[in-house]
């Protein structure tokens, strides 16, 4: 092993931070079992319970109609294209309704860019979901805010203390694909910046809200970017520790204006267990099954991932490029359990929703 | 590595680390305490270390086609989702000449191997098996033919009165190149009685194979995991085929094939998990020290596991298969063919070097 590798490793044992050039270094250079067993212990020091948590929630997209364009994206409709749509609110409710009943306590709920759709339009919508049910509301990444921030001329701030008002209770991380601008320019020219996803997260922050942070890799971006993606996530939780959770998953390409192929399980694990041991200040790293499978999900709770994310009651974005796993809430649980661990239903906070002693049995059972 | 005893100490595996470092047999509860590893990364990396001693990092593949003459079958295994009774709405065989007919609609594209295999049909007769195998040599003289399982070698015995070193003589001199390994399933007589109480015992698979291997025709071997078996039941799977090994050398390849469950006759069995599929990958690798070759077969754990599995002892992806029908049959969620440009990117993408090979392992320059 060379030097400089070793020296790396030996910091991670010691728990030190690691530079860029480090993780950079240990990104290129770490073999799959180094990567694979630095994360783990990183993992297991974080959370030393054997507890893999989970969430119960449903993906609502209110609408498909948008004007960004995205090379990478398989989902979106230009207005007036007839697959284009906005839920009406009957589909809403009964959406809801069904994640409720399925044990759900929250929705994610995200949607294009709609030219036409006023800042109004959302914060009714809040509203009207929080008078009638008791579900959290986990909505509107950053490129949806920047964008109705720039529809109404307002501030992200005022966007952000609006949309709070009307029962907004958490930001996803979406819309993050690459924080590096020179890669957004080419895949995704019309979405908001690095910079800008950046402020809204901060601001987010800054008014109470817990947010998560995704990256969307395997697409025109070189390996050093995704290192200098990590670092900025890392930077701003040094500022907020507004952050809950780090979620990173390879694009998808079918359906999409990239011709390539999708980045393969190995790579995946590999970015995954940098992610887990660069990320020191963020809590959470989950497994993305709905892109890996369950298979591939379940070796990724050695690679870093301490959460299996959420059961997906529905999911369109990754379905239109092509992907469809489905998976039970008991087979969640199965996959978790088999893997050697205790399966623990979670809010988006991280708040347990069952006992310990309930997950326990289940285990045993 | 010989840093790593600690690690291997503390989790219980600190002789068998040892064994492995000096290139010593693994025994019955070796492999027992292997298989109760909770820490996947623990067990596959020592398989990985045996796999790169023999390997590098060499991956195989082959470029094959897959033919099934018919799906007729006498046995009614109850894990089969491809065989049919004679008269069954979905029961198919083929003639030679269609049979010729699939092997030319590949036209010139590049094909060592063609891997046949079949239900034991009630009525087809041995001179059937000789026609199609020298009508394959005459159109394509260079093609190797593997094809008949232990159990169709049995069947073909039986029906025609006469011996099992008769029928593999006749096979042999009619263009038989190798016998694929499948129709070992658990050598177990309990399993057997359970899941497939028509079929060849487990000792008469071994004492065909020992027949065979005798005759100079070399052979795979494969093991079905994932249904009622116990973990002692496959150590004893995997050391019967060991010390036949020991007294032939005539297998060339041990593929671990999980069960599929969707359209079998089993109910109650939930489907085999990533990490049940790699830990079997790397204890096989462990246990079968005298097999030269271990074979991640993509139809069967998907094509994302099996790139993983390269990591847990396999060396072998098998091949482009065009028109596979058993483990699909059964559910296989994989897909029916890679391209050789696909099959070799993943490979690479998988920190290995794809090395096309024929059916007797040799490079294909």
């Amino acid at each position: 092993m060379n030097l400089a590798l070793q020296t790396i490793i030996n910091k991670i044992h010691l728990r030190e931070r690691l530079n860029f050039d480090e993780a950079l270094e240990l990104y290129q250079k770490g073999d799959f079992y180094q990567l694979g067993r630095l994360a783990h212990k990183v993992r297991l020091q974080k959370h030393p319970e054997p507890i893999v948590s989970y969430v119960v929630d449903r993906n609502i997209n209110y609408s498909n109609v948008c004007i960004c364009g995205c090379r990478f994206c398989a989902f979106y409709r230009s207005p007036g294209h007839p697959e284009a749509y906005v839920l009406t609110r009957e589909e809403l409710t009964r959406k809801i309704e069904e994640t409720l009943n399925l044990g759900g306590t929250q929705i994610l709920m995200q949607g294009g860019h709609h030219p036409d759709l006023a800042l109004a339009f959302y914060e009714d919508m809040l509203s009207f979901i929080k008078s009638r049910f008791p579900i959290h509301i986990h909505s509107f990444s950053p490129p949806e805010i920047v964008h109705f921030a720039k529809l109404e001329k307002i501030s992200l701030a005022e966007v952000i203390s609006r949309l709070r008002a009307a029962g907004l209770d958490s930001i996803p991380g979406g819309g993050a694909e690459i924080l590096v601008d020179s890669v957004r320019k080419r895949v995704s020219p019309n979405k908001c910046s690095a910079t800008e996803w950046l402020q809204v997260m901060e601001e987010a922050h800054r008014q109470g809200l817990r947010t998560t942070a995704t990256m969307m890799f395997g697409h025109e971006e070189e390996l050093q970017h995704r290192v200098e993606h990590l670092f900025a996530l890392r930077d701003l939780q040094d500022r907020t520790e507004g952050f809950t959770a780090f979620i990173p998953w390879p694009f998808q390409p079918s359906n999409t204006a990239i011709k390539k192929s999708s980045e393969t399980p190995i790579a995946y694990l590999r970015l995954l267990a940098l992610s887990r041991v660069v990320l020191d200040n963020f809590d959470n790293i989950q497994a993305s099954w709905v892109t890996m499978g369950p298979k591939v999900a379940q070796v990724a709770l050695y690679f870093g991932a301490n959460d299996f994310g959420s059961t997906m009651i529905e999911e369109n974005v990754v379905a239109a490029a092509g992907v469809h796993f489905r998976l039970s809430k008991r087979e969640i649980r199965r996959l978790i359990h088999d893997a050697g661990f205790r399966a623990r239903q979670r809010t988006m906070t991280y708040e347990w929703v069952e006992a310990i002693d309930e997950c326990t049995r289940a285990m045993a059972s | 590595m010989g840093s790593d005893y600690g690690f291997y100490q503390d989790l219980g595996l600190g002789d068998i680390y040892g064994k492995v470092q000096a290139g010593q047999r693994l025994d019955m509860v070796d492999g027992l305490k292997l298989f109760a590893c909770r820490d996947i990364l623990a067990v596959g990396a020592l398989a990985h270390e045996v796999r790169t001693r023999l390997h590098d990092k060499a991956a195989y593949y082959v470029m094959n086609q897959h033919i099934n003459y018919s799906n007729i079958c006498v046995n009614g295994c109850r894990f089969c989702a491809f065989g049919k009774e004679q008269g069954d709405p979905l029961a198919f065989e083929l003639s030679v000449p269609r049979i010729l007919e699939k092997i030319k609609e590949r036209g010139d594209s590049h094909i060592t191997e063609v891997h046949i295999v079949g239900g034991c049909h009630p009525d087809l007769p041995l001179s059937y098996y000789e026609s199609l195998l020298r009508e394959i040599k005459t159109l394509r003289p260079s093609i190797t033919i593997k094809a008949f399982t232990a159990v169709e070698i049995d069947h073909f015995a039986q029906k025609e009165g006469t011996s099992i070193r008769d029928v593999l003589l006749r096979l042999k001199s009619a263009g038989l190149d190798m016998l694929p390994g499948g129709g070992a399933e658990i050598f177990s007589p309990r399993v057997r009685t359970m899941l497939c109480p028509n079929k060849t015992t487990g000792e008469d698979w071994l004492k065909i194979v020992r027949e065979a291997h005798r005759l100079g025709i070399r052979t795979n071997a494969t093991m079905l995991y994932g249904h009622v078996e116990t973990p002692e039941e496959r150590l004893e799977h995997l050391v019967a085929l060991r010390e036949l090994q020991d007294e032939t050398s005539g297998f060339l390849c041990f593929i671990p094939l999980p069960f599929q469950t969707a359209n079998s006759g089993l109910t109650g069995v939930e489907p085999t998990t990533g990490m049940a599929d790699l830990k079997t990958m790397a204890v096989s690798r462990l246990m079968l020290d005298n097999f030269p070759h271990l074979k991640a077969y993509w139809i069967m754990l998907t094509v994302k596991l099996a790139q993983v599995a390269l990591h847990f002892g396999a060396d072998d992806f098998d091949g482009t298969v065009i028109e596979e029908k058993i483990g699909h049959m059964a559910g296989a969620q994989s897909e029916q063919a890679l391209t050789r440009s696909e099959l070799e990117r993943i490979i690479r993408e998988g920190g290995f070097e794809p090395v096309e090979r024929n059916s007797f392992f040799e490079r294909v320059d």
